[in-house]
């Protein structure tokens, strides 16, 4: 009986353990928030010190919102991250059924072939994707970053799809069958409620690195009405002077957009699972 | 109003031929069981039929219409899955009406039927739940009421007890009986309990290793077995197989007695033998003898009797109810 429950010692040590792990992980996050909010002096002196009465300032911020259009940089950086992830997965698990539903020639081969791109990265692609999106006449426009991180995302997404989708039953879809449904009425209204856990662990996954992304907004879009928050940030990052309150004030505010985009996927994470656990 | 004729149906997945030529009848109204070990093809030639699984050739024909190139949803079948397959994100109502929402019936004449098939199966007080909601048993009961919704020709089952408790399997049997002669539909079953097969069936059709054995009513098959497959499979505990050399008899191979057509006495008897085990099961007491004549043999006597291991015994079987097989393993009328 007393080996079932855990002893008070080592549930401790695991929550030290813990603990541990998200004092550094939240170290980053916290020094910035604090920073931004104390003047230029104050930073240098004490970068570990909370804000006083004397060392606070917004200065910061005011100078985000003057400078440039820091609403609009936010504005592409959601636009881009949702609608990335929305076609990523929407193909993503479109090919994942495909893949795990229908017996064809080259099946394993055609998972295999798109899995590959979890391995190799995507920027080694760059040259390539410029001229091509030169060609296109899509440079400078947020269509051009939106392409791109969907291919970015599509590996992943179908990797753990098609395994996800492998575990809903057989039976299910031929009874849709049998009353009659499409295949693309299983698909969306039988398949897709119940990889939701999935679905939204692979949106949380495509969804950091994309808002991140400093490389494909600088080389493909570096236009002004097309700037992303990482890269609006980046003007106040100069060769000799940098100006670490706006820089600072800038991080923090990119934090936010994604905080809420993860609460939400995460919530549908634990519905999805609790949905998932009675047959 | 749902006939189904099979004419030489095989299937082979790559190299595997898993049906090798089912030919089969079903009448209007009949009550079809397909049994056989696991593997035998029994389900994979039930997908067929539905249309779940295209037949490598041959024809299936439903009320006399060929559907070989026919989408499952317009045979006119409906089928119960042996792991339920309810809809888990819609309710119960909305689970039985779907097929018919989806063929475009209007909505009076949805609610009309759901309304009937779970007054017969008296799941009206579950109508608004989900199917996570419920236990094992009203799950089947869903799943059965989905298929009478849609009035279909033809229902299909897929070993639709096999996820049941056993005192549940038995009730849900009845209903499935009951249901059948109420509706006096076709109804094809799989199943590989041949406790199942015996008490449902008008037809029992046994199947191995992709092809039939036997087809008849279950008395046919306890009382006439075609083969050795048969007799073996039919019937528990199983039939006795014996040398027939061992018996003195020069043209059959091997000879079949069952259990139950074997008398037992301490004094006199054909086979004398010494009693090695005994099951008491109150209805029935099951013994086996290791005998001179024949080796081993169970022996299946009525109500409770006071044997013990070691005991000699002497066993009779009754003459009229031996097989004999010939080397084919054929019955020799």
């Amino acid at each position: 009986m007393s080996k079932a429950r855990i002893s008070p010692l080592r549930s401790g040590f695991v929550h030290l353990a813990l603990a541990g792990y998200t004092v550094i992980a939240l170290f980053p996050v916290v020094l910035t928030i604090v920073n931004s909010l104390k003047d230029k002096n104050a930073i240098f002196r004490a970068p570990l010190a909370l804000p006083t009465v004397e060392t606070f300032s917004l200065i910061g911020y005011t100078t985000v919102l003057k400078q440039g259009d820091f609403i609009g940089y936010f504005q592409n950086s959601l636009i881009v991250t949702v609608v990335s992830i929305f076609f990523a997965l929407l193909f993503g698990a479109m090919a994942a059924f495909a893949l795990s539903e229908y017996r064809f020639r080259g099946n394993t081969m055609l998972g295999l072939y798109l899995a590959i791109g979890i391995m190799i990265p995507i920027r080694l692609g760059t040259v390539a994707i410029l001229q091509g999106m030169v060609a296109a006449g899509l440079v400078n426009t947020l269509t051009a970053l939106i392409l791109v991180y969907t291919a970015q995302g599509l590996p992943l997404a179908i990797f753990i799809l098609s395994e996800f989708m492998r575990t809903v039953s057989d039976d299910l879809k031929n009874a849709g069958r049998i009353d009659g449904l499409s295949e693309y009425a299983i698909f969306f209204r039988l398949v897709l409620p119940l990889v939701r856990p999935a679905m939204a662990t692979v949106a949380v996954f495509t969804m950091i690195p994309i808002w991140n992304d400093l490389w494909f907004p600088l080389i493909l879009a570096p236009g002004e009405a097309t700037k992303t928050v990482t890269l609006g940030s980046q003007v106040f990052i100069g060769q000799f002077v940098t100006n670490w309150n706006a820089v600072l004030a800038a991080l923090s505010l990119a934090i936010f957009p994604v905080l809420v985009l993860y609460v939400i996927f995460s919530r549908q994470l634990i519905r999805g699972i609790t949905a998932g656990a009675v047959k | 109003m749902g006939s189904l004729n099979l004419k030489s149906v095989r299937k082979a997945f790559g190299n595997h031929e898993v049906l090798k030529g089912i030919d089969l009848e079903v009448k209007d109204g009949e009550f079809v069981i397909f049994v056989g070990p696991s593997g035998c093809g029994k389900s994979t030639l039930l997908r067929v039929i539905a249309g779940l699984e295209d037949a490598t050739s041959g024809s299936v024909q439903i009320d006399g219409q060929e559907v070989i190139n026919t989408p499952p949803a317009k045979r006119g079948i409906a089928m119960v899955f042996q792991s339920y397959a309810l809809y888990p994100h819609l309710t119960v109502k909305d689970n039985m009406g779907l097929g018919l929402k989806q063929m475009g019936a209007p909505k009076t004449e949805v609610e009309a039927k759901v309304a009937k098939a779970s007054g017969m199966l008296s799941l009206e007080p579950y109508l608004a739940r989900r199917p996570a909601e419920l236990s094992g048993g009203q799950r089947q009961r869903v799943a059965i009421g989905r298929a009478i919704v849609r009035e279909p020709k033809l229902f299909l089952f897929d070993e639709p007890l096999s996820n049941l408790d056993a005192a549940l399997r038995v009730n849900t049997r009845l209903e499935i009986a009951r249901l059948h002669r109420s509706l006096k539909a076709t109804m094809i079953y799989v199943t590989h309990d041949q406790v199942e097969a015996m008490t449902l069936a008008d037809k029992i059709v046994v199947l191995n290793a992709g092809q039939i054995e036997q087809i008849g009513s279950p008395m046919e098959l306890y009382n006439k077995p075609a083969n050795t497959f048969v007799g073996g499979f039919i019937g528990s505990p199983q039939m006795n197989f014996i040398e027939a050399g061992r018996l003195g008899d020069k043209e059959a191979k091997s000879v079949g007695i069952r259990p139950e057509h074997i008398a037992l006495s301490r004094e006199n008897g054909d086979w004398k033998g010494k009693v090695i085990h005994v099951e008491h099961l109150g209805a029935d007491t099951i013994l086996y003898l290791e005998t001179e004549v024949t080796g081993l043999l169970t022996v299946r006597l009525f109500g409770e009797h006071k044997y013990d291991v070691d005991d000699v015994v002497y066993a009779t079987p009754d003459k009229a109810s031996m097989h004999r097989f010939g080397a084919d393993d054929r019955v020799l009328r």
